[in-house]
């Protein structure tokens, strides 16, 4: 998994130079995210997560990938906060250690094809013409692809693991922001201080990055946490498939591939409850990117 | 528009430099084609300004007076013809930084709508910090005391500076935009409707602010206006465009007194005043519509507005 380097590299390309407003800008969404309950809880969830993630091998109680033989489907219990599995690796801690590997993924998807998307949609739109109506018609076929269906096939090409279906997934999710920031781009290059910079002598590329583009962020940021939330849903189902992150490293979509004949056995626990982890984090992150975005929309107008 | 502010105080018209005209446009002709159809936005345009000069541009939407506006600081691309500024040509096309920064010292523009012509994230301040330091003003500090200094010659103080653009009023607005087109230190200074969307006090005020620095600093005003009143105001001379053409260029003076072309007097009678009708002013303009030599339809010249869409 080389999800940490490449996030690096992504911070990196991308673009603007951190200017004050913009590094407040979360902390300025959270206090105005009083909107509802629902919003700020989805928040909190959110919150929550990212610091297990952070802190997991600290919290977890036991060694996820330590199976003790003879304990398998143990009720929860003092021991066992959430019992255990087939094999009796401590469900609790799994779930803890998994969030690490189900977060990081779609992370690194996202960091990638925003990067990307953002580049590919700023550079078309500014320029326009035939390079515009080009990229538009390959963004079109790339549409066409369902994400999990391109990173299956790079499983299929470059073997299992987290990078291909990672890679993969990044290409095709890619076009959703190219074409967002395209279109608010092209409108975006209309308005008169646009035209003001281009007469002051700035340089295209100056005024595309620097100018422009902070101006479409939060935008896009709305745009790419919706992304995040399907990310996971797609590569949790991917690991689910065997296709994805290998046991022994914890992940919530193997763990409920392995929970499924026990399932069977009538021991769902060890499955339902990465499950509800996946839905709970996919459902916070949609929550959380269409409010931002119905918020933005509403400030527009 | 008939709220002129009080009449007239600038008509002395500078006396004719020895170096030549300032500003020298010939021949200027731009089409647009929209569906197939080829759309004359401005066609034949020529003018000359003399230093410390002002001209208005006047006309009614989709006259082509905010095409030559943008031809002006090189937004659009003229089919035909040449712009010299102190007797140098405008590239059509600019390929690096320093053609790019001379361009921009010979021309700038004042765009009509401030509350979209200032980028709304950054401070005016920083705004026009940023224009001295792309045009290489000196260190920091010497640029905090540039910025300062033209701030507070349209009118504006530290407040202001520190503020973003929607925490000030329009009239604040349009100045730190022209506190900005100054900052480059153009030899000519375009206004596109730079007063349509203020109110009456406030466009009295930038009016002066403007005569008081064309006064100043010897820079060529071209004022592009729907508004006569203002035009009046401001401008020593005008041209009068119709549907991309040349009607009339006179001094204001006698182009108010005396027009001598048809669509001029219609203008002028447009404005309303008591015992304005707008009926015969209608049945004067569709005269008009059927010009000598016109060949378009009558609606296809107002179809070339500029992608500004300016309101006026």
């Amino acid at each position: 998994m080389n999800a940490p380097s490449s996030t690096m590299a992504d911070r990196r390309a991308d673009p603007p130079a951190p200017s004050p407003s913009r590094l407040r800008l979360p902390l300025v969404w959270l206090r105005r995210a009083g909107g509802g309950w629902l919003m700020r809880g989805c928040l909190l969830l959110l919150a929550l997560f990212v610091l297990i993630a952070l802190f997991a091998p600290w919290i977890a109680p036991q060694d996820p990938t330590f199976g003790e033989l003879g304990n398998g489907f143990a009720g929860p219990g003092p021991d066992h906060w959430l019992g255990t599995d087939l094999g009796g690796h401590d469900t609790f801690s799994a779930l803890i250690e998994g969030t690490r590997t189900s977060l990081a993924g779609p992370l690194a998807v996202v960091l990638f094809s925003t990067t990307l998307g953002v580049a590919v949609g700023l550079f078309t739109a500014w320029r326009g013409g035939w390079v515009d109506t080009a990229v538009g018609r390959v963004l079109d076929i790339l549409f066409a692809f369902p994400a999990l269906l391109l990173a299956i096939l790079a499983v299929a090409l470059f073997g299992k693991g987290l990078t291909a279906p990672v890679l993969a997934m990044a290409i095709a999710y890619m076009p959703y922001t190219a074409r967002l920031v395209r279109g608010l781009t092209a409108q975006e290059k209309t308005r008169p201080y646009i035209a003001a910079y281009q007469v002051q002598g700035h340089s295209a590329v100056f005024i595309a990055f620097r100018r422009l583009l902070p101006n479409i962020t939060p935008t896009v940021l709305a745009q790419s946490t919706v992304n995040f939330g399907y990310a996971l849903l797609d590569l949790a189902a991917l690991s689910f498939l065997g296709l994805g992150v290998q046991p022994p490293t914890p992940d919530w979509g193997s763990m409920i591939n392995q929970g499924q004949a026990a399932v069977l056995q009538g021991q769902p626990l060890s499955a339902i409850v990465p499950a509800v982890a996946v839905v709970l984090v996919v459902v916070a992150f949609n929550v959380v990117g269409e409010n931002l975005g119905d918020r933005l929309a509403g400030r527009e107008s | 528009m008939n709220t002129a502010p009080a009449p007239a105080p600038v008509p002395t018209p500078a006396p004719a430099s020895p170096g030549g005209p300032l500003l020298q446009v010939s021949g200027l002709r731009k089409t647009y084609s929209t569906g197939g159809t080829q759309v004359v936005a401005v066609d034949d345009l020529s003018f000359s300004l003399h230093p410390g000069g002002a001209l208005g541009l006047v006309g009614e939407s989709g006259s082509g007076k905010t095409t030559t506006a943008r031809m002006l600081v090189g937004l659009e691309r003229p089919d035909h013809g040449q712009i010299l500024v102190q007797g140098a040509p405008i590239a059509a096309t600019v390929r690096g930084r320093a053609a790019r920064l001379a361009r921009a010292k010979a021309v700038q523009i004042v765009f009509q709508d401030p509350y979209l012509s200032l980028d709304g994230r950054i401070s005016i301040g920083t705004t026009i910090d940023g224009v001295l330091r792309l045009h290489g003003c000196g260190d920091r500090a010497a640029r905090a005391g540039r910025v300062r200094e033209l701030l507070a010659q349209v009118g504006l103080g530290d407040r202001e500076s520190a503020a973003l653009p929607r925490q000030l009023s329009g009239g604040q607005r349009q100045r730190a935009a022209i506190a900005r087109a100054l900052a480059v230190e153009p030899a000519v200074l375009v206004l596109d409707e730079a007063v349509s969307a203020l109110d009456v006090s406030v466009q009295a005020q930038v009016l002066n602010l403007l005569s008081d620095i064309r006064r100043d600093t010897g820079i060529g005003l071209v004022f592009v206006s729907h508004d006569l009143a203002v035009v009046r105001y401001v401008c020593d001379e005008a041209l009068v465009m119709y549907r991309g053409r040349t009607m009339e260029h006179q001094p204001v003076a006698d182009l108010l007194t005396a027009p001598r072309h048809p669509y001029t007097r219609l203008l002028l009678a447009s404005v309303p005043r008591p015992g304005w009708d707008p009926d015969a002013i209608g049945r004067r303009r569709r005269a008009l519509d059927v010009l000598p030599g016109d060949t378009g339809s009558p609606t296809a010249p107002t179809a070339p507005t500029a992608p500004t869409a300016p309101i006026a």
